[in-house]
């Protein structure tokens, strides 16, 4: 695997992205470019495949066709343990945690640490105190079961575990839904802080506007399988395109059609 | 009518196609490193300890009912002298094992379904994948060396109370010798009784997990898919645990 960065090449890279289950097409052509360094917002309404989008980067779902590059890797060509290396520099924040119920906290935290066998399990328990208070958790918390833990907590966990190997790209799936405003902007809070402090490059797909204008240095709209804008995450609120403009002003009637039954 | 029938058989094909699949890639990740001996460890634990009192109750009650019942039925013909053998060939080569199995199905097959298959719908087994861990080697693989190993413990104890079971009701109430019977059951058994017995075992235990965790790995569908996936295991495993001790009766002692 070539490893050298390219000043001109993104450091991620989906080309004509297509994905169906069933009949239903949910990516239809997705083309989008990450750039190394830049944390990349993507909006789109519920089940406008957004989640899918990451899951087929991340090589969780096989895509049915298109190109993805990471670092000028085809990651979809890679042999099984190219791609695990490609993935152990990729931490991921799910949008409901996803931590293992059967373990405490501190070894959801060092759990790729653990399994990668760079620390033992006495400094993996100390390491997860640092990582905790990375994102201001308490260490006496890494005692604790996830089922013990708040909303906020479990989603202020699974930060700690994404950015436990020290990885260099990250992707957050809804990183604040389900919690209440105060607590989404400590999340959004501490994003920045880990992407800026890591210095990697960070997508995060999200449908909701103060979060994606906190997060992003540059944001893109999925609608219909396809990427139909993409600029600065400062210009969400006034991109001119009218889809865009309908969906961060959460306005009922414009180009984008709500499918209801009356 | 025949479209219907052909696409019963041809899921059916499928299903066990990617059954196989599915264990043989549980299997192929026992000789390849890394091995998760905490998992297995656990997986030990819950299967061969925690399910001990259900198996112990179950043989004793089975060895008692078995002991009561082959009295009554050899005294038809004046054979009760019997009971002992009959007790011991029957809980060693098919009961033991059998009922073992049966239990430890709907404990563990249930457990494990439900747990894998909440990974599943929880997004755990992709997080899994990100954390450069493979699911089938953390999940699957320790599992099904657990069942094999767990299991045939179990049926050893499953035969020693079984046999107990047939002893107390034998000498308490059926006015054996405690002596005599003991001599009858030491004397009739024979090391391929408990062996093959033992192989049951060892086959159930790996059918039991390998249904757990096939079922809990493909669940969709939030709390009705686990729901389903736990019922699917269990019926799952209790039917090939049958189907599997005719076959295996078959290869030890059909001649």
């Amino acid at each position: 695997m070539n490893d050298r960065p390219s000043p001109d090449r993104p450091k991620i890279r989906v080309r004509g992205l297509r994905k169906s289950f069933g009949p239903k097409l949910v990516l239809d052509g997705v083309d989008l470019d990450v750039a190394a360094g830049s944390s990349m917002v993507v909006i789109g309404g519920s089940g406008s495949g957004k989640s899918v989008l990451l899951k087929c980067i991340l090589g969780l779902i096989p895509p049915d066709a298109g190109e993805i590059e990471i670092d000028g890797h085809d990651v979809l060509r890679l042999s099984a343990p190219e791609r695990d290396r490609l993935r152990a520099g990729i931490g991921m924040l799910f949008q409901n945690g996803a931590l293992f119920d059967s373990l405490p906290v501190w070894e959801n935290v060092v759990f790729a640490l653990l399994a990668q066998r760079r620390v033992s399990r006495r400094e993996g328990q100390k390491r997860a105190g640092d990582f905790l208070a990375q994102v201001g958790l308490a260490p006496t918390v890494g005692d604790l079961y996830p089922a013990e833990l708040s909303g906020g907590m479990q989603k202020r966990v699974a930060l700690a575990r994404a950015i436990a190997a020290r990885p260099d790209i990250m992707f957050f799936d809804e990183p604040t839904t389900g919690l209440d405003p105060i607590m989404g902007a400590v999340i959004d809070g501490l994003i920045v802080d880990v992407v800026r402090r890591l210095g990697g490059t960070a997508i995060a797909i999200t449908h909701d506007m103060a979060s994606a204008r906190r997060i992003g240095d540059a944001a893109a709209m999925l609608h219909g399988g396809r990427i139909i804008w993409t600029g600065l995450a400062a210009d969400l609120m006034h991109s001119g395109n009218p889809a865009v403009d309908q969906f961060t002003h959460g306005r009922r009637e414009g180009p984008i059609q709500m499918e209801l039954r009356r | 009518m025949l479209a219907l029938l052909g696409r019963g058989v041809i899921g059916a094909v499928r299903g066990a196609g990617q059954l196989t699949l599915f264990a043989l890639d549980g299997l192929s990740h026992l000789v390849r490193p890394p091995f998760y001996w905490r998992m297995f460890a656990r997986a030990l634990l819950e299967i061969g300890y925690f399910s001990l009192p259900v198996v112990a109750l179950t043989a004793i009650f089975t060895g008692m009912v078995l002991a009561l019942q082959s009295y009554l039925g050899f005294a038809r013909f004046s054979a009760q002298s019997a009971t002992a053998n009959v007790v011991v060939l029957s809980i060693t080569r098919e009961l033991g094992p059998v009922l073992a199995g049966l239990m430890v199905a709907g404990r563990i097959g249930a457990a494990m379904a439900a747990e894998i298959g909440t990974m599943r719908v929880t997004d755990q087994i992709d997080a899994l994948t990100t954390l450069s861990t493979n699911p089938m080697k953390y999940l699957v693989a320790p599992r099904l060396l657990a069942g094999v190993i767990a299991l045939p413990a179990l049926v050893i104890i499953a035969d020693i109370l079984g046999v107990m079971g047939g002893f107390i009701v034998s000498v308490l109430k059926l006015d054996f010798g405690p002596a005599t019977y003991l001599a009858n059951t030491i004397h009739f058994m024979q090391t391929m009784d408990v062996v093959s017995g033992l192989v049951k075992a060892a086959v159930f235990g790996f059918l039991i997990a390998l249904m757990g965790c096939f079922q809990g790995y493909h669940s969709r569908g939030g709390a009705q898919g686990v729901g389903s996936a736990t019922t699917a295991a269990v019926v799952g495993a209790s039917i090939l645990i049958l189907a599997f001790d005719y076959g295996l009766t078959e290869l030890f002692f059909a001649r």
